[in-house]
């Protein structure tokens, strides 16, 4: 048996590398959201309050968050039932669904806005010009792949046949089965699919503006061009929700996770 | 996909219940009617209206035009952005995970860099545009500092964030992260063994990278750069909220089109899309051999 190797000194260099890559542009717009608007000198939390007394913050926040809880319902309750079903009674079909989850890196979001703004052009009120329409219709696509992969993952680590039948021959229905017996059982997966998608609902730009609709991030690039440290803060703000969203998911993934990367070694 | 055909292949049940499993597709369809409708149906609007001349009919005008300027140099730059930071992140994303995963880095510090790796690829857009504003600017924390404290100003000699170098360095911030989180099950799955093996059998550091480690993570390491390249390609708001458009990339033009501050035809902006979806379907092209090609290490 070999002694316990030290840290290589090679190996310190690239992560200090990746360390300050990774903490001094934060670290800068702290330092810039905690300057005065007027004289630009440190420190003060004006820029916080600033923007935690504007109206339109809250107003974006909470529609983008509601945006996000629209996406997330709409893809859980596309996915779940059809990956089950897949695993379940038609596996042959899983190559399909796998590589429709593909297609929207090859259709980028750019891509998606132009051909759904010229096909939905005609399209009820209710639907083209609203938010909880056609936009969490578009995020639903984008958020496809990720709850996709989670999910498959998820049903893969689970025996989908004898659990439903055991359910069945206790007499449950379909409904039952799917809600009572096979949600609780891919709980992590559809959790973890869901806080990712919440990060990219909340940080969505692209199809958001360019359809015109005042989220979150068109607020955020509305702060950026006229107010430079007030967005500083709101750039920490939306920096802290990705971070909490990712917790959320590291945190719901390594119940899940664990026991499958101990079998691997 | 007939239903017939899954008759025949899939094994009776055991005959425990009768069941009619020519039907069983039907239950994929209110998925696959959702993806029609709001991923194929967009896509193909995209691919159709790239050949449709504004008064009707078909023509191969508007992908012609993508040859002329301005959208030569935005598929240019495009190209070039991605290539630079595909490049650039993977090197870093690779020596940086490697760093993590080798013998003798403490377990913890593995853990931490997914965390982080997980933030900071998803970390994109205008936020991220803002805090490289912040830091390397004109008025930045960085620059700043460089001007006072070493009597350097970035700015007076021909650096600029707001250029195609600064866009590349912004990319580098999601790019990197995204390598390392790509990279990391391949690195594991070079296994301890196969280094002992091959240092029992007299092999230097060298020869075991050159004959078994760069061979076995080849596939992974092009397929992850293949991924990097089409992550920084498709990138829109990023580079909108650092340079306000300044910089002609094919997603801010198609914006421009968009937003209705071009308006000769209304088809270029589908022509745009349909060369980008070209590029972006190159690569994955290449992207799913490579990750079959990949995945034959890891178990």
């Amino acid at each position: 048996m070999k002694p316990r190797r030290r840290i290589a000194p090679g190996a310190v260099v690239w992560l200090l590398v990746g360390v300050a890559y990774f903490f001094i542009p934060l670290a800068a717009t702290l330092l810039f959201s905690l300057r005065d608007d007027q004289t630009g000198k440190c420190c003060t939390l004006a820029n916080f309050s600033y923007i935690l007394h504007d109206p339109t913050f809250w107003k974006t926040i909470r529609l983008s968050f509601v945006v996000a809880l629209e996406t997330i319902a709409i893809t859980l309750a596309l996915l779940v039932p059809t990956v089950y079903w897949v695993h379940l009674k038609v596996p042959r079909l899983r190559p399909l669904i796998g590589f429709l989850a593909l297609v929207p890196f090859v259709v980028a979001p750019i891509i998606l806005v132009v051909g759904l703004l010229d096909i939905y052009r005609g399209s009820p009120e209710w639907f083209y010009a609203s938010p909880y329409g056609f936009l969490a219709t578009a995020y639903v696509i984008l958020a496809f792949p990720f709850m996709y992969f989670s999910l498959d993952t998820g049903f893969r680590s689970i025996d989908v046949h004898t659990l439903t039948e055991a359910s069945q021959s206790l007499g449950a229905g379909w409904p039952t089965t799917l809600w009572r017996v096979i949600l609780p059982n891919i709980k992590a997966a559809a959790l973890a699919g869901s806080f990712l998608t919440l990060a990219i609902v909340m940080g969505e730009y692209t199809i958001a503006s360019l359809a015109q609709f005042n989220t979150f991030s068109v607020f955020v690039q509305y702060i950026n061009q006229n107010k430079a440290y007030p967005a500083g803060a709101v750039t920490i703000i939306a920096f802290a929700i990705t971070w909490a969203a990712m917790l959320a998911l590291l945190a719901v993934g390594r119940g899940r996770t664990a026991p499958i990367t101990e079998g691997e070694k | 996909m007939t239903p017939s055909k899954h008759d025949l292949s899939r094994p009776a049940p055991a005959g425990r219940e009768r069941r009619r499993p020519s039907f069983a597709w039907l239950g994929v369809l209110p998925f696959l009617a959702y993806a029609t409708a709001f991923l194929l149906l967009p896509a193909a609007n995209v691919l159709i209206g790239a050949f449709r001349s504004p008064n009707g009919g078909w023509t191969l005008d508007n992908v012609a035009t993508l040859f002329e300027e301005p959208y030569r140099t935005a598929f240019k730059n495009s190209i070039e952005v991605s290539l630079v930071t595909a490049l650039l992140g993977g090197l870093l994303g690779l020596m940086i995970a490697y760093s993590a995963l080798r013998e003798g880095t403490p377990k913890w510090i593995r853990g931490s860099l997914t965390t982080f790796s997980g933030v900071a690829a998803n970390f994109a857009g205008i936020p991220l545009a803002f805090a490289f504003i912040a830091t390397l600017g004109v008025l930045g924390v960085v620059t700043t500092f460089m001007t006072e404290t070493l009597g350097i100003n970035p700015y007076d000699h021909g650096f600029s964030l707001f250029t195609k170098t600064g866009i590349e360095i912004v990319y580098l911030y999601f790019q990197i992260p995204l390598m390392i989180l790509v990279i990391a099950p391949a690195i594991d799955g070079l296994r301890r063994e196969w280094r002992e093996a091959a240092s029992g059998l007299g092999a230097s550091a060298f020869q075991f990278w050159r004959h078994i480690g760069v061979p076995i993570l080849m596939p992974s390491l092009l397929s992850a750069m293949v991924l990097l390249f089409g992550n920084a390609f498709a990138a829109y708001a990023t580079a909108y909220g650092l340079t306000g458009g300044s910089i002609g990339l094919v997603p801010i033009v198609i914006g421009f089109f968009l937003s209705g501050d071009v308006l000769d035809n209304p088809h270029l902006g589908q022509a745009l899309s349909f060369g980008m979806f070209v590029v972006l379907g190159l690569m994955m092209l290449a992207y799913i051999p490579l990750q079959k090609l990949s995945s034959r290490w890891m178990r």
